[in-house]
């Protein structure tokens, strides 16, 4: 018999995988991967530090418990830098490389649009914990995080009662900002309120000294910002630098979702209003115990929460598994369909449900007040329901659906 | 009349802040035409430096006007002599080299301090003009601008050392068959331009956050304004900051802030098309 090469290669190539099949196939409870991607440096790690931190946590609590179906979680950290081109790489990589039965992660809009197609491509089932413009309608993608409906609709309100009628938008010029302020006109209009104007700013500007004086022309009652991530602090800065801060009121639907009050001094940050799912001043006994062992464990590490989106993202994390535990497999669609019969997780924020219409989530909003580095919860309002993305998306008469229907108002 | 007072203060202030982020550059640039790409990153350095003196306790203001520009000339001397020196008169190797530079204090800068947004606020409160208020830092750079300017100007044409320089540029080796040692003054020249660079980032720290990769978002206008002010290097970069900046800063108060940096970008372009050699390629010509 004559050994040819290819054979040889074929040979050679079973006896040196032989031992990697092996062990896969003994080992028997081979570890689930989940992947999270989250901006770890950047612009944008204001956010994105403290929703590793949380998905860490509570990817460590799943395990400490025994795992998903007998079967260990195996976490997968990718650090797409704020920048977009890595978020697109690495959502590749997750899907293909990794086999990630789910992609926790994207953190601006930008993000979560740059990656959703692909993960729909790679059928890998994808969550967004990040609050957002809402109108996501797509089955394979759950966005558990509040939308307009849920916050603007609670900030606006408050404003227009208690500060006057005027307001002025400042936002991020990106999808984010622009869906968002036209949530903010549509509100305040419904409330007798009016926009008297609308500004955008790219990710990257820091001086908003124009800015300060047109608003200063425009003569708000109220400003109302949606501005996002580490350069866009600098107007707060310098809007009280300029002695704005008592003349003018200001309330925000971001400001406290990474870390703008801990790095603001208490009188550039505090009075300024958010509204959020989440604050870690919330004081519910729930809170208290996960905050007890979320510190416990991460010791003098432990990054503040602040708003919403690092508890979002272990409240995702929890309803996935419970989604994993009814569905009793990872298969993406028997998972997907378990999620949508109306999960439920009882974590620190309260009770927080998926609604299967939208793939979205109804919640608990807090109305907070940012004071002395942290925030005063002012007002709660409890089982909030994603009902601006519930106007325009049913998943049950449509589950093709693949869009984001977007807000239609004339500034 | 007040607002077109106030919006008068912005664009000054604009125009200040344009002048002390290019000034280090044109004084390197414009005495020895050495390319520094890494001239945002002196800025970030100033910057950082600053801000760690002021968490160490320091006074904020010995941090900014004093720390940041001795530790940044410092780095300046050092990358002179380690970098520079055998580079001059290449052009295309010190553009290289410089921006191999700018990389690596990225990187080092990022890996000790990591790649998020710190800063410190604005010192001194703020300012009424009739109905509106406006920063009082905005005035103190305007300012630190005037003396910045007025300094280098006294320094380059009131004092032996200036003089010496001025002849180098010039003609270094007939300077240097009068004595001088050309190498010397190339050295404290650069230097000088780092020491400014790096006061620029202290100065403008309190509104624009210290990341790392700060420098990226001024190295643009700083070069933009250094070529369309052309060869003289202090009425040059007076007059084209003084363009730029009141373009720019009008057409953000007046569009949006992207439309504002566009409009700038396009005076600048069109001034280059109508006078290759900068501003002062034409008018000024004998200024400084």
């Amino acid at each position: 018999m004559t050994i040819r090469r290819r054979t040889a290669l074929t040979g050679l190539g079973a006896t040196l995988a032989a031992p990697f099949i092996m062990r896969h196939a003994a080992l028997g409870a081979d570890p689930i991967v989940v992947v999270g991607i989250h901006d770890a440096s950047g612009g944008l790690d204001i956010y994105g530090k403290p929703m590793i931190a949380c998905l860490d946590f509570a990817v460590d609590e799943c395990n400490e418990a025994g795992g998903l179906l007998g079967r260990p979680i195996k976490l997968i950290n990718y650090d797409p830098q704020s920048n977009i081109q890595l978020y697109t790489q690495f959502a590749t990589e997750a899907a293909t490389r990794d086999r990630a039965a789910v992609v926790h992660g994207g953190i601006t809009s930008a993000s979560r649009e740059a990656i959703r197609p692909i993960l729909d491509r790679y059928r890998t089932l994808y969550f967004y914990n990040t609050q957002y413009e809402g109108g996501v309608c797509d089955r394979n993608c759950f966005c558990t995080g509040s939308t307009p409906a849920q916050n603007v609709n609670k900030v606006v309100p408050y404003v227009l009662k208690n500060w006057g009628k005027k307001i002025y938008v400042l936002a991020a010029d990106y999808n984010y900002g622009q869906i968002t302020s036209k949530w903010v006109v549509k509100y305040a209009r419904d409330g007798g309120g009016e926009v008297v104007a609308v500004d955008f700013f790219p990710l990257n500007v820091t001086d908003f000294g124009p800015a300060i004086q047109k608003i200063q022309a425009a003569r708000p009652d109220v400003v109302v910002s949606a501005l996002v991530g580490g350069a866009h602090i600098s107007f707060y800065r310098q809007w009280a630098a300029a002695g704005m801060k008592n003349r003018i009121q200001m309330a925000s639907t971001t400001f406290g979702g990474g870390n703008e009050s801990l790095v603001l001094s208490p009188e550039e940050g505090n009075g300024i209003v958010a509204a959020f799912s989440y604050f870690q001043e919330v004081d519910t006994p729930a809170n208290k115990a996960f905050l007890e062992k979320f510190h416990a464990k991460m010791g003098p590490n432990a990054p503040y929460l602040g708003g919403e989106l690092a508890m979002r993202t272990y409240v995702g994390f929890n309803l996935w598994a419970e989604g994993v535990r009814k569905a009793k497999t990872i298969d993406r669609m028997q998972v997907i369909e378990a999620l949508e019969s109306g999960i439920t997780n009882d974590g620190p924020p309260g009770k927080t449900v998926i609604d299967g219409q939208t793939n979205h989530v109804s919640l608990n909003v807090y109305l907070a007040v940012c004071q002395d580095h942290g925030f005063k919860v002012l007002q709660s309002f409890a089982d909030q329901p994603p009902s601006d993305t519930q106007s325009v998306c049913n998943l049950i008469k449509y589950p093709n659906t693949n869009k984001q229907f977007v807000i239609d108002v004339k500034l | 009349m007040d607002l077109a007072f106030a919006v008068f203060l912005q664009v000054a202030t604009g125009v200040a802040t344009l002048l002390i982020i290019s000034l280090g550059l044109a004084v390197i640039f414009g005495m020895m035409r050495v390319i520094n790409l890494a001239h945002g990153e002196f800025l970030m350095l100033g910057a950082y430096s600053a801000i760690i003196s002021v968490r160490a306790g320091l006074n904020i203001w010995v941090a900014m006007l004093v720390v940041a520009p001795i530790v940044v000339g410092a780095i300046g001397a050092a990358v002179e002599r380690v970098l520079i020196r055998g580079l001059y008169g290449r052009v295309l190797d010190t553009m290289l080299a410089t921006w191999g530079l700018s990389l690596a204090l990225i990187g080092i800068v990022t890996m000790i301090f990591g790649n998020s947004v710190s800063g410190f606020s604005a010192p001194l409160g703020s300012i009424a003009i009739g109905g509106y208020r406006s920063s009082s830092y905005g005035l103190f750079l305007i300012g630190a601008a005037i003396v910045l300017l007025c300094g280098t100007w006294a320094v380059l044409r009131l004092t032996p050392a200036g003089l010496i320089a001025r002849g180098t540029m010039q003609n270094a080796e007939m300077a240097a068959a009068l004595g001088v040692s050309p190498g010397r003054v190339y050295a404290a020249t650069f230097a000088a331009g780092a020491a400014i660079s790096g006061l620029a980032g202290a100065l403008i720290a309190p509104f624009s956050g210290v990341v790392p990769t700060m420098g990226t978002l001024y190295i643009a206008r700083a070069f933009i304004t250094v070529l369309t002010g052309g060869a003289a290097m202090l009425a040059g970069t007076l007059s084209a900051s003084a363009l730029l900046g009141s373009v720019s800063t009008l057409g953000t108060y007046f569009t949006t802030p992207v439309l504002g940096e566009v409009i700038m970008l396009v005076v600048a372009v069109l001034l280059l098309r109508l006078l290759p050699q900068g501003i002062t390629g034409r008018f000024f010509r004998r200024a400084l």
